[in-house]
């Protein structure tokens, strides 16, 4: 009896110890959908700035997304940080995030990259131009996108499943620019041109590219980078046998993603998360993106490093960002339509 | 407390069906997602791609099913029946591709065999070849991941159908002998049929685990059934339709378990000896003995072998980069995780079998049924099964203490290891389950009734009886928990709490983001932790080997 008599006083007290933690020590919690090893050293920075120490979970943003969901206003977590702008769509449309006032993101962040209503911000740009095979390809017969369905690339193309999120989001852009009817058709044109069933992650395409399996190779270029910088000596061989080609850049310009997050609509420490937001936003966090995961500032103005450099400046599509959230799960259904596995 | 034996049954079987419910619960909320409307997707996904899920995951089946069954079955009876040179080493060595998660074996392969991979780089070196010139066959197929996961799953059907071999009655072996049957004809005959149901048994781990897999197939673009829950899933933003998928598949395995079942009917193995007596073995010479270690050593050489160099190549290559304390920390983790699981479902997968044994009834069997089910459901679909009912009691439970006491108890459950180990257990229970029925069906109740002739009590057969004879199905459940736990990835990725990182985590972060050689540390660990485990399991096998084994068919 004594046992059950004391019980919930040890419960009582373990809340109580949990809850005195969790106000005093400066911290955040973020759920990144970003992984360990991409974002890791960047936290170790902010924590070394500021003192405010960072709780990561790292997964995919859906499961990311669903956990939040579930744990509704009780949730630990106070930023959601993704990979791509579908999702933070997603998790706004869900109620899942709130609406941040700072004058440090607004000033950071372009207009066109940072949701409307300033629940969701851009923190890398991820474009996803052509890859040609230098040596077989002269860059004046690439144009665009929509050509890529043009039968002069029969058996010339490499792209990875429909599954991929950055192919979806890809798609939707072009349903955004031209409709869903000649997308469509565009998207059977393109199936008909894949050398080989897709399968495998953008680097497979351009190792497959680069080992002559195909001429062009639709991939975002942070895996080239990737590639280019690697210790892998057979990797950095076949990237260099591969050329950036910015497509659409007489029209809408070049399909990119974003990288981004959001504070949650529950968020516990919801200073702490916006002070993390506006540091994921200077100049150097922006520059580090750059040089160390291959992907592009959200500014133009920031350094970004040699690789990135040699591909030239480009001119990104200006679709609003949430119409390729919105737009993915009509996309897919597209590409199921045109036999896009 | 209740004093007459018929409540006390009453309450011992009710106790079970609610433990059995409880853990249940996942594969329950998935399927009650049944009811939920899902307006058109239904008829897009049948008209476009739900065809093709469907025959690809069947097709995977087909293809994992024979290459199993050929491989795990002839190896099984290879190392018991037969001596050849190296039978001792291939006995525990045929184990070790177990420890190789699908995806990685996936990933590794494809890195040699690939079209830009060193095998063929190096033959349009040699011959001067280039695309188009050669045929080479493509890993990246139905047929390639089928091999992939043959490779990893045939020791399911090894292990189960060799410690059935081993158990066999050396008099029946020996009677069929004396009526004149060879070798084949004896194993063709009589050994297979009796050990059916733990081949059968074997199989249907390998198979459930085939159609729970989602790494291989969605690297090698195979689209199947637990592909197209995801695709559902996150790319149309239905969980409603993508748990009615994953519901379907559940009923789909099912099915199968009962017409197997049902093919079975009532015949009931039994060993009614316990003479103990050293196996009579084959004695294979010359070419066939050469044939059986060849065999047997292409086997492990697959499995295991060339892609554990690879991954120990690439280890090698980035080990200043990765080998520090945080490294240690995951093995910590992985290693506790995968104990504590361990443990767990050993304890609740023999209360369950005990209470189905001791009070037999239509509610209970049908409760520990699909709390077993939770194997053939892919791994985050589970977690989304133990993320929806935890938040739910944790935020009721806060509601509650901030209506009565103005204070917040936030979440207790959700997000804690405990969600974590719940999650482990429903999605492996059915493997401890398996494996202690198949030890429990080893005991024939007129043992039981011999024990309670002594005028022993439940507790006491259970000491006296059990114990002795189920000490090796007991350690096998055990660890092959463990070492499934260590392999384990979706759920420990959703459910995991802050700061906290598993090997399984490490490794598949970095392979998805196609970084293969900063990955293999963390493979290599989850190898290297599951090899000990694995040389248990045959060690334990090899020991507790029983003899003599009739059919009674009533």
């Amino acid at each position: 009896m004594q046992i059950s008599r004391r019980f919930p006083h040890c419960i009582l007290g373990l809340l109580l110890a949990c809850s005195t933690a969790v106000a005093s020590a400066a911290e955040v919690n973020l759920y990144s959908a970003r992984i360990e090893a991409l974002i890791k050293p960047l936290l170790d920075t902010f924590t070394e700035q500021t003192g405010i120490e960072v709780n990561l979970v790292t997964g995919d943003a859906d499961g990311l997304i669903q956990r939040l969901k579930s744990e509704g206003r009780n949730s630990p977590a106070d930023i959601l940080l993704t990979t791509d702008v579908g999702r933070l769509y997603r998790a706004k449309e869900a109620n899942l995030t709130q609406s941040v006032e700072s004058t440090t993101l607004e000033k950071n962040i372009p207009v066109m990259y940072r949701d409307d209503s300033n629940h969701w911000f851009g923190l890398s740009l991820r474009a996803r131009p052509i890859l040609y095979v230098k040596d077989k390809v002269d860059p004046a017969e690439l144009s665009n996108y929509e050509d890529l369905s043009d039968p002069k690339w029969k058996g010339k193309i490499c792209i990875r499943s429909s599954n991929n999120v950055y192919n979806q989001s890809m798609v939707a852009s072009l349903i955004a620019a031209n409709g869903l009817e000649a997308t469509e058709e565009w998207a059977k044109g393109l199936v008909a041109n894949f050398a080989m069933p897709p399968r495998g992650g953008d680097r497979d395409q351009i190792k497959a590219a680069a080992a002559g399996q195909c001429d062009l190779a639709i991939a975002n270029t942070y895996y080239l980078a990737g590639m280019l910088t690697s210790d892998d000596e057979e990797q950095r061989a076949a990237a260099e046998k591969m050329a950036v080609f910015w497509p659409n850049q007489d029209g809408r310009g070049a399909h990119v993603n974003i990288s981004g997050a959001a504070v949650t609509a529950s968020a516990p420490n919801r200073d702490n998360a916006i002070a993390l937001l506006e540091f994921l936003s200077t100049d150097a966090a922006q520059s580090w993106y750059a040089r160390e995961n291959g992907e592009y500032p959200i500014r133009d103005d920031i350094e970004i490093g040699p690789v990135l450099s040699s591909w030239g400046t480009f001119k990104a599509d200006p679709v609003e960002l949430y119409k390729l959230g919105a737009g993915n799960g009509e996309a897919l259904r597209l590409m199921d339509r045109a036999g896009w596995r | 407390m209740p004093d007459s034996p018929r409540q006390q049954q009453t309450l011992i079987s009710t106790g079970a069906v609610l433990l059995a419910l409880l853990l249940a619960l996942p594969v329950i909320v998935v399927v009650s997602y049944v009811f939920v409307p899902t307006g058109e997707i239904w008829s897009h996904l049948a008209a476009t791609v739900l065809p093709d899920y469907i025959i690809n995951s069947l097709l995977l089946m087909l293809g994992v099913a024979i290459g199993t069954l050929l491989i795990g079955v002839s190896t099984g009876w290879l190392t018991s029946m037969c001596q050849f040179p190296g039978r001792g080493l291939f006995e525990w060595a045929l184990l070790l591709p177990m420890a190789m998660p699908a995806y990685i074996i996936a990933y590794t392969y494809t890195g040699m065999l690939d079209f830009s991979g060193p095998v063929q780089t190096t033959l349009r070196e040699l011959t001067g070849w280039g695309f188009g010139d050669y045929y080479f066959p493509d890993l990246r197929s139905i047929e390639g991941a089928a091999i992939m996961l043959t490779l990893v799953l045939y020791p399911y059907v090894y292990l189960l159908s060799r410690a059935a071999f081993l158990n066999q009655s050396i008099c029946v072996l020996d009677a069929s002998r004396t009526l004149g049957n060879g070798p084949w004809s004896t194993f063709l005959f009589v050994a297979l049929p009796l050990a059916r149901p733990a081949i059968i048994a074997g199989l249907s781990l390998a198979l459930m685990e085939t159609l729970a897999d989602f790494g291989t197939v969605q690297y090698f673009g195979v689209s199947t059934f637990t592909t197209g829950i995801f695709r559902t899933w996150f790319g149309m933003g239905s969980a409603a339709a993508a748990a009615q998928l994953a519901a379907g598949l559940m009923g789909f395995v099912m099915i199968l378990i009962l017409v197997e079942r049902y093919s079975r009917r009532r015949a009931r193995y039994h060993h009614t000896s316990r003479r103990h007596q050293d196996i009579h073995r084959y004695s294979l010479r010359g070419m066939r003995a050469v044939a059986a270690s060849g065999f047997c050593f292409g086997i492990v050489a697959l499995g295991f072998l060339l892609p554990a160099t690879q991954l120990l190549s690439w280890t090698v290559s980035v080990a200043d980069q990765v080998l520090d304390a945080r490294f240690m920390g995951l093995v910590t983790n992985s290693l506790e995780l995968a104990s504590y699981a361990a443990v767990l479902a050993l304890l609740l997968a023999l209360l369950l079998a005990y209470s189905q044994r001791l009070f037999p009834g239509k509610v209970l069997q049908g409760a520990v049924r699909l709390a077993g089910m939770g194997y053939a459901v892919p791994g985050p679909v589970i977690a989304v099964g133990v993320m929806i009912p935890f938040s739910f009691i944790d935020n009721s439970i806060d509601s509650w203490a901030r209506s009565n006491f103005d204070i917040s108890t936030g979440l207790m459950l959700s997000g804690t290891v405990v969600a974590v180990v719940f999650a482990y257990l429903t999605r492996f229970l059915g493997v401890s389950l398996q494996t202690v029925d198949s030890g429990l069906s080893k005991i024939t109740p007129s043992m039981d009734e011999a024990g309670r002739s002594f005028g022993y009590g439940p507790l006491q057969i259970l000491r006296q009886v059990h114990v002795p004879m189920l000490k090796g199905s007991l350690l096998t459940a055990l660890l092959l928990v463990f070492v499934d736990v260590l392999k384990e990835l979706p759920a420990t990725l959703i459910l995991r709490p802050f700061n906290f990182n598993t090997l399984a985590v490490r490794a598949y972060e970095l392979a998805s983001d196609e970084r293969l050689a900063e990955a293999a540390p963390a493979a290599l660990a989850i190898v290297a932790a599951g090899i000990l485990p694995v040389i248990l399991i045959s060690w334990t096998i090899t020991r507790t080997r029983r003899v003599a084994v009739t059919r009674d068919t009533p």
